[in-house]
């Protein structure tokens, strides 16, 4: 499964970073999100769904 | 190719129709049933149609791909704050209708609504559910749109002003707020000042408010000055800040009011309606009852399970934003001619989307018209997989800022009302409905339920 973000929408809520740490950045700069780990492992896969789920912007996309 | 124009089902010319919106097109239409008007557009043109209110073009855009083009465009390309003359007069002049997306984004990072304040927001709106249902009683009786107006007054105000602001409120407050929002007549896209009944209301209600303000600043700078001319630091909320500013309490009221805009009618409308679908479908009432009895089991506090995951309510939340969004009608101005499923839009032409109309295309969500929260619930996820369509939030850089906020806020509602009391419809299920004639939307009168504790 493939993690992605898409910074033309992601409004710095940053909810990804309080659901799953370990798979996502924030570019405080450009003020939105950076993917750490484009492709999760089997055990980091819940906590992406998690982060998916509830980004207020729907920023982010896990895809096959 | 041309972009087709809607059909006319109101005489603009009708006797019936206010003088002042005589041959104005289809606004005699959208002021007393938009949805009717919106859906038609679709039906009749497809993703891209035509209508026209006074001496404005609208093209309404539905579909995902004209969707995402609209929530795409950049706030010099599609201008929203010039779309939405009706808000001018309730904000008041020198007050912004809304902020750009990257002044939005700075008041993310700084200020009510960033992830890490929720949890004390979480706190204050369970205490503020608790204080409201405080004198409820063994049974009664409690019209949705009085209550949960007069609530989302009191949690908006506390969450996003301050708690020593909220103190100083009462119902009369949250009763003059309901006026301003009624004042919303679409006759404001010919003249947001013209002298028409609704208009006078609003007015007067926004004295009101103004008047209510005054004397909370009189008192905020009577008690600085016995205490040496300043407020101590914890007692300070954002009241305390403008006031120290030189900000004259007209822009100070203004400046509250579209604070609480977005958050209050939309959260307000949003519980009535997830109240009244979960009367309509008993089955689903079970399971978000049975959910929640199991959730707080352990005892746990209400401020806390808001903020994660409570899977029935979320859906059936969600579902309710899909039938019944707080916004049907989202408005931009095009300021450059834009190019959209290869039309030009020419600039001055306003272009509409509509969460009522998008939410409930058959091809992305089956068997639209019915409720049924199993949709979000995986693999379907019908919200993440039409991300275009399923709009109730908006979408793009421009989504609700707020959306967060507003579904914590919705689960603690429910969490402390479902268990300690149940419900029953107090009036013909099919009788509960929007009053549509105003752009901010409103449940229509009376719109009651009874309520009985629970024993356990």
């Amino acid at each position: 499964m493939r993690l992605t973000a898409d910074p033309g929408l992601c409004q710095g809520h940053q909810e990804c970073l309080a659901e799953a740490p370990d798979l996502f950045d924030f570019d405080a700069d450009g003020d939105h999100v950076v993917v750490r780990v484009p492709e999760p492992s089997q055990e980091q896969l819940p906590s992406a769904r998690a982060a998916v789920k509830y980004c207020p912007a729907f920023a982010l996309s896990l895809e096959d | 190719m041309t972009i087709p124009t809607v059909s006319t089902v109101l005489d603009d010319q009708d006797p019936n129709v206010p003088e002042i919106i005589r041959g104005t097109g289809h606004l005699p239409e959208m002021r007393v049933d938009p949805i009717s008007l919106f859906t038609r557009v679709r039906e009749e043109c497809g993703d891209l149609g035509r209508f026209r209110l006074a001496d404005k073009d609208v093209v309404m855009v539905t579909g995902a791909e004209a969707n995402e083009a609209f929530f795409r465009a950049p706030d010099d390309v599609l201008d929203q704050a010039a779309a939405y003359p009706f808000m001018t007069p309730i904000f008041g002049k020198g007050v912004v209708f809304d902020a750009s997306p990257e002044e939005r984004q700075q008041m993310l990072k700084n200020q009510a609504l960033r992830g890490d304040m929720m949890r004390g927001h979480a706190q204050t709106i369970e205490a503020e559910i608790r204080r409201m249902i405080a004198g409820w009683g063994e049974e009664g009786e409690i019209d949705l749109l009085d209550f949960f107006a007069e609530l989302t007054i009191y949690t908006t105000s506390a969450c996003l002003v301050g708690k020593p602001f909220r103190e100083e409120l009462d119902s009369s407050f949250a009763q003059y707020y309901h006026e301003l929002e009624h004042g919303t007549d679409a006759i404001a896209y010919v003249d947001p000042y013209a002298d028409i009944e609704s208009f006078r209301m609003r007015d007067a209600a926004r004295e009101r408010l103004v008047a209510l303000v005054q004397a909370i600043v009189d008192k905020r700078v009577a008690r600085a000055k016995a205490n040496g001319g300043s407020v101590p630091r914890e007692e300070r909320d954002l009241l305390d800040v403008l006031i120290s500013i030189d900000m004259d309490t007209d822009t100070i009221t203004g400046v509250f009011i579209s604070m609480m805009f977005a958050g209050h009618h939309t959260s307000s409308g949003t519980a009535s309606w997830a109240m009244i679908e979960l009367l309509r479908h008993p089955e689903v009432m079970d399971d978000v009852v049975t959910e929640l009895d199991e959730l707080y089991a352990d005892g746990s506090e209400v401020s806390f399970q808001a903020l994660r995951s409570i899977p029935v309510l979320e859906a059936t939340l969600k579902e309710t934003l899909r039938l019944h969004p707080p916004l049907i009608i989202l408005m931009r101005l095009v300021r450059e001619d834009f190019e959209l499923l290869g039309e030009t839009i020419p600039a001055g032409t306003l272009l509409a989307a509509s969460p009522r109309v998008s939410n409930r295309i058959e091809a992305d969500f089956p068997k639209a018209e019915s409720f049924d929260p199993s949709r979000y619930i995986d693999p379907r996820q019908e919200d993440m997989q039409n991300r275009w369509t399923w709009i109730p939030f908006g979408a793009g850089k421009h989504r609700c800022v707020g959306n967060a906020f507003a579904m914590m806020q919705m689960k603690a509602i429910f969490s402390v009302i479902l268990r300690d009391y149940t419900f029953e419809a107090a009036q013909p299920l099919e009788s509960y409905a929007d009053d549509f004639t105003k752009m901010v939307i409103q449940l229509e009168q009376p719109c009651k339920v009874r309520y009985r504790r629970r024993s356990r």
